[in-house]
């Protein structure tokens, strides 16, 4: 079985946000790069629980990035995974980046595509729905569990107001969240395969993206916060209901 | 040219964020000077005529034993049938698990361009501009849509339900679909709860509530104010509430008009997920609590002592 998992490089979360050039760009100065938390932790660590119960498995990364991205598709091989492929190409919006990857895709004859259900940056949460539409594989989004037994998968996936257990046979994409997978953290042993293991360079097929970012925008400061005395909370009611109207 | 709504139903029941997202749909068509029509996926009970009142002109119905359990696949299919027949060149979504596992299949298919999670109107002047949150909730951007068919998202609580006069004429279509190939097993619901996305206000615990044992509390305070409970990470990985609670950046983006941490240190991370919030109130004994410094109200003190006075004054003021 021959696994693909996407994979996207995003700020930390404990990142300061902020932008330059008349707020049209984001300032990347001073910020730690990771693999997009959903991506790492429930699609990549998923896969890798895959392949320990079966070595025949083969999984492939893929990322669209320049080679500043490098760094983070390593990392990511340090936790597993037998190569990667980077499109070399900025990542311009979500069809740009799906296209590319169904680009790659199409060739490879993989089973199973996983993603993250969303990057902690641009907050699309698009790429997997687009894949799955572009290659004519079914879509299951929001998995939070995920079992195979002999080419068919039995997954748990959230609904709107629940969860779902559904079967699917291969090939589909899936995005992943929380309990799919734990949190791993790459050992010596990782770290140094991963040097030594393929990082494909591809180039981009020519394509215009659909959308564009025109400008970024923080949110209005808080004006500050209104203490209260610990012993008048009828006084933080009162306030709520005629001061702030919130309920 | 139209603005195609698309309406989400479980079990024939269509929620808030429905109603939000036809008042959005049909506030552009307004805009646009062209009309909103809506479009419902699989049987449903209520009366759809009556969706008129949040301005929608016609409602296309697809009734199709394929579509009686979701299949991104199979819904896309009807989708791309009914966009073609209207000739929708704006078609909007609720950004909730439907529409985040649609949309994006529909926008690869129909080469529209997508902006998920808008807060706001487009903004025409200059192009097809929508603001959306970028960053988990810590900025905005604004993205231009290219493409002639162009699908938005909209995050629930981010544009009021409005109502006026009227009905909408309901059409029945006939589309013809291949079945799709996800077989659902079993489907369990949380009943009765309103879903956290939804809900107007929201109380939340943290681990300064030491264990789950002292939940009442919060539950108590939530039922007075009728909101959704909610936790923080550390709570929900220590098994204390399900992770369906769990709010911050890797659970669920809440933007409620009145968010209560109780006990909630609110790390970056736990931010992300309640930083849209209209009002924010920390109640904390910790006066250092980072939470303070994004809250709008806040009662340095002991929560045990504090959260059940409040529930009080609550239920006091409203009688």
């Amino acid at each position: 079985m021959k696994i693909l998992v996407c994979v996207s490089k995003t700020p930390d979360t404990t990142a300061k946000i902020a932008f330059t050039d008349n707020n049209t760009k984001f300032d990347t100065n001073g910020i730690q790069w990771i693999i997009n938390p959903y991506d790492e932790w429930y699609a990549l660590v998923k896969a890798i629980e895959l392949k320990e119960a079966d070595p025949s498995v083969v999984i492939h990364l893929v990322t669209v990035g320049t080679a500043d991205a490098d760094p983070v598709i390593r990392k990511a091989l340090a936790l597993g995974g037998d190569e990667a492929i980077r499109i070399n190409a900025d990542s311009q919006d979500s069809f740009y980046v799906a296209s590319q990857i169904a680009s790659v895709a199409k060739g490879g004859g993989y089973d199973l595509v996983f993603t993250g259900k969303e990057t902690i940056d641009y907050n699309g949460a698009s790429i997997g729905g687009m894949l799955s539409e572009l290659l004519g594989f079914p879509y299951i989004s929001m998995a939070t569990k995920f079992e195979w037994t002999a080419n068919k998968a039995t997954i748990t996936r959230e609904i709107e107001g629940g969860e779902e257990v559904c079967e699917i046979e291969s090939p589909f994409v899936i995005s992943c969240q929380k309990g799919m997978a734990e949190q791993r953290i790459p050992n010596m042993r990782g770290i140094m395969a991963a040097r030594t293991k393929p990082l494909k360079v591809v180039e981009p097929v020519a394509l215009e993206p659909l959308t564009q970012i025109v400008g970024f925008e923080l949110p209005p400061a808080k004006a500050g916060v209104k203490l209260i005395p610990a012993d008048q909370p009828e006084e933080l009611v009162r306030l709520l209901r005629e001061e702030a109207k919130a309920f | 040219m139209s603005v195609l709504i698309f309406i989400d139903q479980s079990e024939g029941h269509i929620k808030k964020a429905s109603y939000e997202a036809l008042s959005y749909g049909a506030k552009i068509a307004e805009m646009s000077g062209t009309a909103a029509e809506a479009v419902i996926l699989g049987n449903s009970d209520s009366d759809l005529a009556a969706l008129g009142q949040y301005g929608v002109s016609k409602i296309h119905q697809v009734r199709n034993d394929h579509l009686n359990h979701f299949d991104a696949q199979v819904y896309i299919q009807a989708l791309e049938q009914v966009v073609s027949r209207t000739g929708a060149d704006i078609i909007i979504f609720s950004n909730n698990v439907d529409g985040k596992a649609i949309a994006p299949g529909l926008s690869a298919q129909l080469k529209a361009g997508l902006v998920t999670g808008a807060v706001d109107l487009p903004d025409t002047s200059n192009g097809f501009v929508v603001k959306k949150t970028v960053f988990s909730g810590k900025a905005f951007a604004h993205v231009r849509i290219n493409s002639a068919i162009k699908i938005i998202t909209l995050n629930p609580n981010a544009y009021p339900v409005l109502e006026k006069e009227g009905r909408a004429e309901v059409v029945t279509e006939d589309i013809q679909l291949l079945p799709g190939k996800v077989t659902v097993k079993s489907v369990n619901k949380v009943k009765g709860e309103v879903p956290l996305t939804e809900a107007d206000i929201v109380v939340s615990g943290g681990r300064g509530l030491k264990g789950p044992e002292n939940w009442g509390i919060v539950e108590d305070l939530a039922k007075a104010l009728g909101a959704a409970t909610a936790c923080s990470r550390p709570v929900a990985d220590a098994d204390w509430r399900p992770h369906h609670e769990h709010v911050g950046q890797t659970g669920i983006a809440i933007a409620p008009n009145l968010y209560i941490a109780i006990g909630i240190s609110g790390a970056i991370q736990h931010l992300a997920g309640v930083n849209r919030s209209k009002v924010i109130v920390v109640i904390n004994k910790d006066p250092e609590a980072p939470f303070f410094k994004a809250a709008d109200y806040g009662i340095v003190g002991d929560a045990f002592e504090v959260v059940p006075k409040i529930t009080e004054a609550v239920k006091k003021l409203k009688g």
